[in-house]
């Protein structure tokens, strides 16, 4: 008799069990909700952990005020099916109130104005733990990503002082007032939670297949175009067939020109592919360790 | 789906010995590597005046690692071929790193140890397989690199093979492998080199697609630490109490006669249950949840064993430690938590009974000092009973962190003898 379990289930099995660490480990935990499908994979992951029972934390989506609708309608049919608990923080509250002010011009994006909302929601929540999607395979400053991440007061991440994590053990104590992000599927490629997903047969947003949309080029990256976003006077409009790899605010999201329609398609698509999905994120391209240099104020 | 197999690797190796761009070599070769990030490499290189695109500019990240031109830390690399997908946790060799090599092969089914051609087995190499021994890496593949620096010779490679194997004999590592490599002009890496045909083995990827790790598990000692009790309260699932964890040892089945520790209840496995339905058996490295006939009281940090098959249930530990922490050695007589599967407990450190040289094995017992980096036989007393097996035969069960008091640092990891 041969035990063995294949990559997919080996994988599954560690992000269950470190999400029951969790919730063993702190008093008061949250999922970190983006709508993409890195997310939608934690969610799912989480309703598997802890069957039968419900979900043992809440959702926090920050909402940058520039979302796909589509992403909006995804999540709260998602919360309504599994039962859970969603907390939205808002960027435009923040705006509106003065604490955050916006980016002017063309590249303007709220996407780092996320962080403050962030860091103020798990204040306000007194959550001491963030559940996020991060892998360690999306961008270089992640592949030394811990699991349990240590955060000082602050939320930010020294990459000096970070925790050794050994075999099953991981430390999750910590000083009053800190916290720690933790990412279960940092050991998941791109390919491996496509493969998962269309196992599973887990329902995605429409934006991740191949769709006609009005876009735009900026830098080589296709934007959709959309109110959020200030076009220069050459930037021109026109339709497309694409598709999202990830699912992010509108203003930093790119499109690929794609015809993948199903899942299928998609790992079929990823497996040839030659550009990281990253690659069309616009907030990664500002300097060579522009992730680094987030992360340690508290980005993801 | 097809089924792939997951391999876990760790590599260990110094700036120079080619480390980086073997793995650069493992991640191009297998197409691993995206067009954004080998222009980004491209671009760097040339930037900084290199003549070809720099494969080792792939796996140091962070700013700090660019400026000094080191490794500073573990960082994980992902490849997959049809046959398997890859973890490698790529780990710097030197000396003050030690903790992490420790931290890398703790999951590693397979050790991958870089040796120069041209300088043959160094201090560093047997602190390397010291490190896979010590840490029980089930499968160390040797690679000896540059061998385009030395004409593609069989004899150089032959005569580091003989002094890798006396050296070794020493050790505990169960399953060798040489191959001879350059990881610049990509010889026996991926491909089978034309320029040593004296060499029959298999190429580095090969090894690495068809290495055996189905038993590198224990699945002869049941062992279920378990991690959180599962309570609905609902109306559907009323007195549903459902033990969840990962299965850390053996093969569970459905109608086994289980006991609990520390209570030593005994009862029946009614059902092993998930997501996806009710399962005949579970086994490592499975997260199940295990519910039992009767109604017995069992919380977090408890252990689920077979009632003929139990193991150490004690206070006293004989540990080898590593020592992380570099602001304080190890306290003779200092109180730590000491966290080993899902239980949490404090410790006195009661003796330490030796220092050990990783570069020699040999036992230090004038200075017994552990600092950073340092190894050393420990004799631990905790406050509460742990259920451990020695490390050789589980290493799940029989390996423990220390984190301090008053930091909340991770202090140092350890192996029960």
């Amino acid at each position: 008799m041969n035990y063995h379990i294949n990559h997919l289930r080996e994988l599954e099995s560690e992000s269950i069990f470190i999400m029951r660490e969790v919730v063993s480990q702190f008093q008061n935990p949250v999922l970190m909700f983006s709508g993409g499908k890195d997310s939608i994979l934690m969610t799912y992951l989480a309703v598997k952990a802890f069957y039968p029972a419900k979900v043992p934390f809440p959702l926090l989506h920050v909402d940058t005020g520039h979302n796909f609708p589509e992403t909006l309608k995804f999540r709260d049919d998602l919360v309504e099916k599994y039962g859970l608990r969603l907390i939205v923080g808002s960027v435009q509250d923040a705006i509106d109130k003065g604490l955050v002010t916006e980016e002017k011009g063309f590249n303007a994006s709220r996407n780092s104005l996320q962080t403050y909302t962030l860091l103020d929601e798990l204040e306000k929540g007194k959550f001491d733990a963030a559940l996020g999607g991060g892998r360690r395979d999306e961008e270089k400053a992640r592949a030394k990503e811990r699991f349990f991440s240590h955060r000082d007061e602050f939320g930010q991440w020294d990459p000096k002082n970070q925790r050794p994590e050994l075999w099953n053990l991981f430390n999750g104590r910590k000083l009053m007032g800190e916290h720690f992000r933790v990412f279960p599927i940092s050991n998941w490629t791109e390919l491996d939670v496509w493969q998962y997903l269309a196992e599973e047969e887990v329902p995605l947003p429409n934006l991740y297949f191949a769709h006609q949309r009005e876009v735009f080029e900026r830098d080589g990256v296709l934007l959709a175009d959309c109110e959020y976003i200030q076009k220069r006077p050459e930037e021109q409009v026109f339709e497309e067939m694409v598709r999202c790899r990830t699912i992010g605010d509108m203003t930093c999201t790119g499109v690929w020109r794609s015809n993948a329609a199903t899942v299928e398609d998609i790992i079929a698509e990823i497996a040839t592919t030659r550009l990281t999905e990253r690659g069309g994120r616009a907030d990664d391209k500002r300097s060579e360790t522009a992730m680094e240099d987030r992360k340690k104020q508290g980005y993801f | 789906m097809e089924s792939t197999e997951l391999l876990r690797f760790t590599t260990a190796g110094s700036v120079d010995d080619g480390k980086s761009t073997l793995i650069g070599r493992l991640l191009y070769d297998s197409k691993s590597i995206f067009q954004d990030q080998f222009a980004d490499i491209e671009r760097i290189s040339a930037r900084r005046g290199e003549e070809e695109v720099n494969l080792a500019l792939l796996t140091d990240g962070l700013r700090a690692e660019r400026e000094q031109g080191i490794t500073i830390d573990v960082a994980y690399r992902y490849f997959s071929t049809p046959k398997r997908k890859f973890i490698i946790a790529d780990t710097p060799g030197h000396i003050q790193y030690t903790r992490n090599m420790v931290t890398g092969a703790s999951t590693a089914n397979v050790a991958l140890m870089l040796i120069d051609a041209r300088n043959g087995v160094v201090e560093q190499t047997r602190r390397h397989a010291i490190i896979a021994s010590l840490l029980q890496i089930p499968h160390v593949v040797v690679c000896v690199n540059k061998m385009d620096l030395v004409d593609y010779k069989e004899e150089v490679f032959n005569d580091i093979h003989e002094q890798f194997e006396a050296f070794a004999a020493k050790l505990d590592i169960k399953d060798f492998h040489f191959i001879p490599i350059s990881a610049l002009r990509g010889d026996n890496v991926v491909t089978r080199s034309e320029r040593m045909s004296w060499y029959e083995g298999p190429t580095l990827m090969y090894y690495l697609e068809n290495v055996h790790i189905a038993s590198d598990h224990n699945f002869i000692d049941c062992r279920f630490p378990v991690q959180h009790v599962i309570r609905p309260y609902n109306d559907d699932f009323h007195d549903y109490r459902g033990y969840a964890g990962r299965i850390s040892g053996g093969v569970f089945k459905v109608g086994d006669e289980v006991m609990v520790l520390p209570s030593g209840f005994t009862s029946k496995i009614a059902k092993i249950d998930s997501f996806d339905g009710e399962m005949e058996e579970a086994f490592p490295p499975m997260s199940a949840t295990i519910l039992l006939e009767d109604d017995i009281d069992v919380s977090r940090g408890d252990m689920i064993v077979r009632v003929s098959n139990s193991p150490d249930v004690t206070q006293d530990l004989d540990v080898m430690l590593c020592w992380f922490d570099n602001t304080k050695p190890l306290q003779p007589r200092g109180k730590y938590i000491i966290r080993h599967t899902t239980q949490e407990a404090r410790c006195i450190v009661k003796e330490v009974k030796y220092k050990l040289d990783i570069n020699s094995l040999h036992r230090e017992l004038e200075d017994k000092t552990l600092e950073m980096n340092d190894m050393g036989r420990v004799v631990l007393r905790t406050t509460k009973p742990l259920f451990t097996d020695p490390y050789r035969q589980n290493r799940i069960t029989g390996s423990i962190i220390l984190v301090d008091e008053g930091t909340n640092n991770t202090v140092a990891a350890g192996m029960i003898i």
